[in-house]
């Protein structure tokens, strides 16, 4: 199964974790492993999820966490796992 | 698994490096729609664009979301259409008619430019590729979105001057009829030798005759990519040099094949090539003359230019083959000056001419890009200009293309305003000692003796 990568960006506040939890579990996206790190003073996280059991398009799932991220003022992606694999695995 | 440290380099270059994928472009076989009768015939062709790319925009939207990456154009190319209307056109205006259907069928569709407006001259013109060539003033003029190109000369069979000398009067009446424009019909017109079949980039694209019915071809680009990855090997020798660009190219690349890819499954149609040019863009940071900089010139155009733009281009290519099963169009580093705001800062200060430009297509993927030079150059000298740009085309076996425009009104020291990818350009001066004697002469130049290995 193809995972989709959410990736967070930005000043570390509280909450964000939780509000993208908040709206992954309401739409049936499971989170298999979380991995985050500080780089040059940002505040850096990735999930990999799995998406398979999710109503919502690619395209709305992305949008959806892109306005959740502005509300808090971080950048999320969303984004299929192949761009990954494809840039860094031959 | 994937790691973070990679997940935000890829996320880095789309972000602050401009990595995108450049262009989709769906090419189209047009050669079922001939008919002898003109209406049925530019009817066959609005049809066929409009069924085969109706999904196109839409599917291009799509991957960009999923995957997270921006896919700037999405464009059609179809077979030249010299071929296509050679039984049905007997008059240039006829020819018209055609290039306004494909500029309502692009529009259809969404797309932002068609490409195929073209003839492929280089041993010799139809009656219907002269024809074509003498309506691209007026079909340009006319549409919005449709491009043109023509093919003068190849390696194989030498040059056609008589074409040579045709379009150096088409460049210039194309500006005329579009002076209100500043002669964007111009920025619209490629002449090539060696013209690839599977180019996916504007203006030159065509849908080859050796093709499939359709296909999808991919143009990447990443300058800014390029260019900051070499900002964290300032100093190194030559050979951490190349591994860097090589490396970069590689990963460049690799997205542009997982695009094609997706693109080709989604419509159902295809793949056909990657094509791994660094295409700039007039937005900072997206620049090939700031890779030259980065490389450790002061300006592009000063000496050390060409060498630098030709191990660029071949690494770029020694490290793209690798990513991607097919191959092909034009892949390398585009010059175009119009389109690289260092290029154009280094015209503005005087590091580079036009004479220095020339050098430098020897080494790199095509040729004099995007060059505004005075509206009262002369036809001739434009002929002139295209014919030297042939001769290195088909000499050393490579594409080589012109895209002059002669601003009408303006000269050097001025500038023109294109607008969007196409950006702005300084007025170049260019030598205007006579050529008319040469380019007068009638016929074609032979093939080379290195054309000969049967």
């Amino acid at each position: 199964m193809k995972k989709t990568i959410i990736t967070v960006v930005g000043k570390d506040t509280v909450g964000i974790i939780a509000k993208i939890c908040n709206y992954l579990a309401e739409n049936q996206v499971n989170v298999e492993d979380i991995s985050q790190t500080i780089i040059q003073g940002y505040f850096n996280m990735m999930m990999v999820t799995d998406t398979s059991k999710c109503d919502k398009s690619a395209e709305t799932l992305s949008a959806d966490l892109k306005a959740i991220g502005e509300e808090i003022g971080v950048i999320i992606r969303c984004q299929h796992e192949d761009i990954f694999n494809m840039m860094h695995r031959i | 698994m994937i790691n973070i440290y990679e997940v935000n380099e890829t996320n880095q270059m789309i972000s602050d490096e401009n990595l995108d994928v450049r262009t989709i472009t769906m090419g189209i076989s047009l050669m079922d729609c001939i008919d002898s009768n003109l209406d049925k015939l530019n009817r066959k062709i609005y049809d066929k664009i409009t069924s085969y790319a109706r999904n196109l925009v839409e599917t291009g939207k799509e991957i960009e979301a999923e995957y997270g990456i921006p896919i700037v154009n999405k464009r059609i190319s179809v077979t030249p259409i010299a071929l296509v209307g050679g039984a049905a056109c007997k008059t240039p205006e006829d020819f018209v008619t055609i290039a306004q259907t494909l500029d309502r069928a692009a529009k259809e569709v969404g797309v932002n430019f068609l490409g195929g407006y073209s003839a492929l001259v280089s041993k010799g013109m139809t009656k219907a590729d002269e024809l074509l060539i003498r309506s691209i003033p007026m079909a340009l003029a006319k549409t919005d979105f449709v491009c043109s190109s023509v093919n003068v000369g190849s390696t194989k069979t030498g040059i056609n001057m008589d074409a040579v000398k045709l379009l150096g009067e088409v460049i210039k009446m194309t500006a005329e009829n579009t002076k209100e424009n500043d002669c964007l019909g111009c920025a619209k017109l490629v002449v090539f030798c060696n013209a690839p079949d599977d180019n996916p980039f504007m203006a030159g694209a065509f849908h080859g005759v050796t093709e499939a019915d359709a296909i999808i071809n991919v143009g990447v680009s990443g300058p800014g990519v390029v260019k900051h990855a070499l900002e964290k090997v300032r100093g190194e020798n030559f050979e951490v040099l190349c591994e860097t660009i090589k490396k970069t190219a590689f990963k460049v690349t690799r997205v542009g094949q997982l695009v094609a890819q997706e693109a080709s499954r989604r419509l159902g149609i295809p793949f056909g090539i990657i094509d791994l040019s660094l295409a700039p863009t007039p937005a900072i940071g997206d620049s090939v003359a700031e890779i030259l900089e980065e490389i450790g010139l002061e300006s592009v155009g000063a000496p050390g230019t060409t060498a630098a733009l030709a191990l660029l281009n071949d690494q770029v290519k020694k490290g793209g083959v690798m990513a991607s099963s097919y191959v092909g169009g034009l892949s390398g580093a585009f010059i175009p000056v119009s389109e690289d705001q260092g290029m154009i800062d280094a015209v503005v200060n005087g590091a580079l001419t036009l004479e220095k430009l020339e050098a430098m297509t020897c080494v790199c993927s095509v040729g004099l890009d995007m060059i505004a030079i005075p509206g009262d150059t002369k036809a001739t000298t434009i002929s002139g200009i295209i014919a030297d740009e042939m001769a290195i085309g088909m000499i050393n076996q490579k594409t080589t293309a012109v895209r002059l425009i002669p601003v009408i009104g303006k000269t050097v020291g001025d500038t023109v305003e294109f607008g969007g990818l196409l950006g702005y350009a300084p007025i170049m001066p260019v030598n205007n000692f006579s050529c008319d004697a040469f380019i007068n002469r009638t016929g074609r130049i032979p093939a080379p003796i290195h054309s000969f290995k049967n």
